[in-house]
């Protein structure tokens, strides 16, 4: 038997291998171009009291974490007690942004689940969403004390990424100085 | 003089209601020279909220949003070129259904090529060397009916 008869064989391996690890790969996990470059700027009202604004400005010198959510948005309600727990031992603040959703529904969310934001600021139409990339809410943005982001993460958050990921990053930054 | 008068004021307030309705029409079509650039670029760009759509197709909310955005900025006399880098500032290489030629793509550009390249030059080879091999490198015919072939080992008893 010649080597050849081998060759059909390896190839196969070869593809099985790419498949494999294709299949691996999360096809909703599209790298952000944002990553280690400054967070966008926004000036948003505030969802628990529309007559206040904050801007990126007013979050800078610390680290903080801005998690996008909505009312409507079925995977935000599986995270958010991940986000209650962490926020009772978060080194940093965390920030919720109201994506494209309405002031009373997002205030009643708060209120039935529990409200681990410092502040929620309301996106309504979407625009600050567009600035900073999201396509598929909730998503986790982490930024650190000079306003650049750190750290994306799509879809809901696991036990496992905020223990693993987003808990050692932030402890990280906010011990550097 | 009074009927005038009124008459002069329904005019006025007419006149103040027609750029809401304008304004209400805008988005469809006033336009359509707008409208046909905005589709242009639309069908160049993926909707990241179902992948394999791009944003002319799709009607989920965000693909809305940014067809909204790109006449926004065209309106505002932005550059295609200013459009596309706004999403890819955003979104990145991934929004274009046609990504730029850098090093991470490629492989990507130039891959099926080169895969198509090799499969002609293996073939090649092939034909040349089956042109070139003496007819001991091949099968030996078992048809009986094949006269011609004095190699045949078994198949041909009549001889």
């Amino acid at each position: 038997m010649s080597w050849r008869y081998l060759v059909p064989l390896a190839l196969f391996l070869v593809l099985a291998g790419f498949l494999g690890f294709g299949l691996n790969l999360n096809p909703r996990e599209v790298p952000s171009p944002l990553i280690d470059k400054p967070a966008p700027a926004f000036r948003a009202k505030l969802l628990a009291d529309p007559a206040k604004t904050i801007a990126k400005e007013d979050l800078a010198g610390k680290a903080w974490i801005l998690n996008v959510w909505a009312s409507w948005c079925a995977p935000c309600r599986e995270e958010h007690p991940l986000w209650v727990a962490y926020a009772r031992q978060s080194p940093v603040p965390i920030y919720g942004l109201n994506y494209k959703d309405q002031t009373k529904a997002g205030q009643a969310w708060l209120q039935q689940l529990g409200n681990p934001y410092a502040e929620s600021l309301t996106d309504p139409d979407g625009r600050i969403g567009i600035d900073y990339g999201v396509y598929g809410v909730p998503e986790t943005f982490v930024i650190d004390r000079a306003g650049v982001i750190r750290y994306k993460h799509i879809g809901p958050i696991t036990a496992d990424v905020l223990r693993d990921k987003i808990d050692p990053l932030v402890k990280r930054l906010n011990a550097s100085v | 003089m009074f009927k005038r008068l009124r008459l002069l004021l329904l005019l006025t307030l007419a006149a103040l209601l027609l750029p809401g309705f304008a304004k209400d029409a805008e988005p469809v079509n006033s336009d359509p020279a707008l409208e046909k650039r905005v589709m242009a670029l639309a069908v160049e760009l993926r909707c990241l909220v179902c992948q394999n759509q791009t944003i002319a197709d799709s009607h989920a909310e965000l693909a809305v949003d940014l067809r909204n955005q790109i006449r926004t900025m065209l309106q505002q006399g932005q550059s295609d070129d200013q459009i596309r880098r706004y999403m890819t500032d955003r979104y990145g290489d991934f929004v274009l259904y046609k990504p730029p030629f850098k090093a991470t793509t490629a492989l990507l550009w130039v891959g099926p090529p080169l895969l198509l390249v090799a499969a002609l030059a293996a073939l090649f080879v092939m034909l040349r060397r089956r042109q070139n091999a003496s007819p001991d490198a091949f099968d030996p015919d078992d048809d009986p009916n094949d006269n011609n072939d004095d190699a045949s080992p078994a198949g041909n008893p009549a001889r």
